[in-house]
């Protein structure tokens, strides 16, 4: 134990400058971020996750956010135990007929103003799942989207880049 | 090792399942399709594999689960997408099926409060409800609901061509994406005769093994930090982060998603891609081993995993878990191993058990894992054939079945084809056995660990509810 915290404390924290798929991109990406969360909400935006029929990948790479190399709070943005405690409710999956009322109850107990992020491909319009008709189809089907990140997971970067455009556009 | 697949009769049917409660078979699959029921089972003596498949021309069929419990959700399943009924069925609640109002088991007794959690969980994880009904902080008993990420796989499946089938197949859990690809490929392959061309399977193997140690470092860390441990977590965190980084050099995808396909892989690693696994996994080699020394040297994170949320071992063989949630209580069971596949038989490696069964015997199974995997790694880059990685699968038809091991257990995959298509498709996710012994594992601990002892399980929701 005490050997892991000096070697820590020597080495200094693991935490990336910026996401290094796209150095450049991410550098410039992660100052934004930082600049317009601090601008717009005071530094603050709080974020609840729902998995409303994904099949998982999309959650291990929200969970990739709050590691310690793109360590997500940095910029002022957390995960929420409670919607009712949320800002913004990032939507993962096809949404299922099963998680359908749970969702509109999820939506309705986060307090306005509130903003919906869809996330992944099957958040957009049921993805490879979009015939089943044990699947309602995309999120916006059951409440309203104000943001779309694509990808089959997304990956950490592009969830970062999509959290971005969200923060600047909120006025 | 090959299956053997027999149509038998309703007296055939009967006696299995009497074997199965007597123990001399184990159960590997129970599922159906309109008019027939399958079962997947292994000879327990001789270590032979064999499906038997029933006809059920008025949809009935004598129930399984009667006699063997951990057939009970899957005969539900059964009747809930197929229609077909489980005669003698002791639980006829629907259970996929979420049209009406779930009727919850009746509880009984004085002092009972009941704790109602889900679908919408506090963390970033899956939907499920969990019944918890405790006398004070004791739990007496969980009762889980599941099935609210059902999404009609298996019925987009039937009649879907191969690539989009073998896509569906990687999307039932995400985290074993590389898994079921692999399973549902070798049925595939099975079916219509293919031999893949060797390298195709050492890279396989390949990406098998880093879906493994990703998950692996994911699951360590995770149960530490819901004992409060967070040093763990974030170390932990950091290194399947390079896992995912790595795979993506090697293989341009971080999950490797839709890499396994019928006939072999899409395309050869890239070019520097043993270069970055061998970084890896020296990097892995000098970080790992300290964490775990944390790890095994912190007495208030042991506090929280050692005896906590135990599994009898007899439950384990009866329900035939996999994976971790098997070896923790010593059930040494190994899809590498038996029915095993290539490239294993060419490859050392050692399947850890122990017998305590706690959460700390799960991490501890990972923790070895880990090891072996590493030690796969390297074998497999020392030793990677060269040569072509995929063949063309023909447009044939034919039924094939495959059992290949992920990391939470061995995922059961079978086909059957007609014309280039897939007629009927089943996957099996080790969870299905996985998730019932999680309520036995709870039974007497307190509310508050009910987190460690799900994490230490880490059960997939979407690959049960298919």
């Amino acid at each position: 134990m005490r050997k892991l915290l000096f070697r820590n404390f020597v080495h200094g924290p693991l935490t990336e400058p910026a996401p290094a798929a796209d150095e450049a991109a991410a550098a410039e990406l992660a100052a934004r971020l930082e600049h317009a969360a601090r601008q717009r909400l005071g530094r603050t935006l709080s974020i609840r996750e729902v998995d409303a029929g994904s099949c998982n990948g999309c959650e291990l790479e929200i969970h990739a956010l709050n590691n310690v190399v793109y360590d997500l709070e940095r910029f002022g943005l957390r995960f929420v135990a409670s919607p009712r405690h949320a800002d913004v409710l990032l939507v993962t999956g096809p949404v299922t007929q099963n998680m359908r009322m749970a969702l509109e109850r999820t939506y309705a107990a986060t307090p306005g103003p509130k903003w919906v992020v869809a996330v992944g491909d099957c958040a957009r319009n049921g993805g490879v799942f979009a015939e089943s008709p044990a699947v309602v189809g995309g999120v916006s089907r059951v409440v309203p989207v104000d943001l779309h990140i694509p990808g089959c997971p997304p990956s950490p970067l592009a969830l970062l880049r999509g959290l971005l455009a969200l923060v600047e556009t909120v006025k | 090792m090959t299956w053997s697949l027999s149509t038998v009769d309703t007296k055939h049917w009967q006696e299995a399942s009497e074997r199965l409660q007597g123990g001399t078979l184990t159960l590997l699959g129970l599922w159906g399709e309109p008019g027939r029921a399958h079962m997947a089972l292994l000879e327990r003596a001789t270590a032979e594999f064999g499906l038997l498949t029933l006809a059920c021309p008025d949809n009935r069929f004598p129930s399984v689960g009667k006699l063997h419990p951990p057939a009970i959700r899957l005969e539900r399943a059964m009747r809930d997408l197929y229609g077909l009924e489980a005669l003698g069925l002791p639980d006829t609640r629907p259970w996929l099926d979420h049209h009406e109002p779930y009727r919850f088991l009746p509880v009984e007794g004085e002092s009972l409060h009941q704790i109602p959690v889900g679908p919408v969980h506090a963390g970033i994880i899956e939907p499920g409800h969990f019944r918890f009904t405790a006398s004070g902080e004791t739990v007496v008993r969980l009762e889980q609901r599941l099935g609210y990420v059902h999404k009609g796989t298996e019925a987009l499946l039937a009649g879907a061509p191969l690539e989009r089938a073998a896509t569906l197949a990687g999307r039932v859990s995400g985290d074993s994406t590389v898994a079921f690809a692999l399973a549902f490929a070798q049925a595939v392959e099975s079916a219509l005769g293919v031999e893949i061309p060797p390298r195709a399977a050492w890279l396989r193997a390949l990406m098998a093994e880093l879906e493994r140690l990703a998950n692996h470092f994911g699951d360590i860390g995770a149960v530490c930090n819901d004992a409060s441990f967070t040093i763990l977590h974030a170390q932990l965190g950091y290194l399947r982060e390079q896992v995912l980084r790595s795979a993506e050099r090697c293989f341009g995808h971080r999950l490797m998603m839709d890499r396994v396909i019928p006939g072999g892989v899409r395309s050869d690693m890239a070019a520097g891609g043993e270069e970055t696994l061998r970084a890896l996994l020296a990097l892995v080699r000098r970080q790992f081993p300290d964490l775990v020394e944390v790890y095994d040297n912190t007495e208030s994170l042991k506090d929280r995993t050692v005896s906590t949320g135990i599994v009898a071992p007899a439950l384990v063989e009866q329900f035939a878990a996999g994976g971790y949630v098997g070896r923790a209580s010593g059930r040494s069971f190994d899809a590498r191993r038996t029915p095993g596949y290539a490239p294993y038989e060419r490859l050392r490696f050692e399947v850890p058990t122990v017998q305590a069964g706690d959460v700390n015997a799960r991490v501890w199974i990972r923790i070895r894992e880990v090891e072996q995997s590493l030690a796969l790694v390297e074998q497999v880059l020392a030793a990677l054939p060269s040569g072509p990685v995929s063949v063309q699968a023909p447009d044939g038809a034919g039924e094939g079945i495959a059992l290949v091991e992920g990391f939470r257990g061995d995922v059961l995959a079978w086909v059957r084809l007609a014309a280039g298509r897939v007629e009927r498709c089943h996957l099996r996710d080790p969870s299905w056995f996985h998730w019932p012994l999680l309520e036995a594992a709870i039974e007497g601990n307190i509310v508050a660990d009910f987190p460690l002892c799900n994490k230490s399980f880490n059960c997939s929701y979407s690959g049960h509810d298919l």
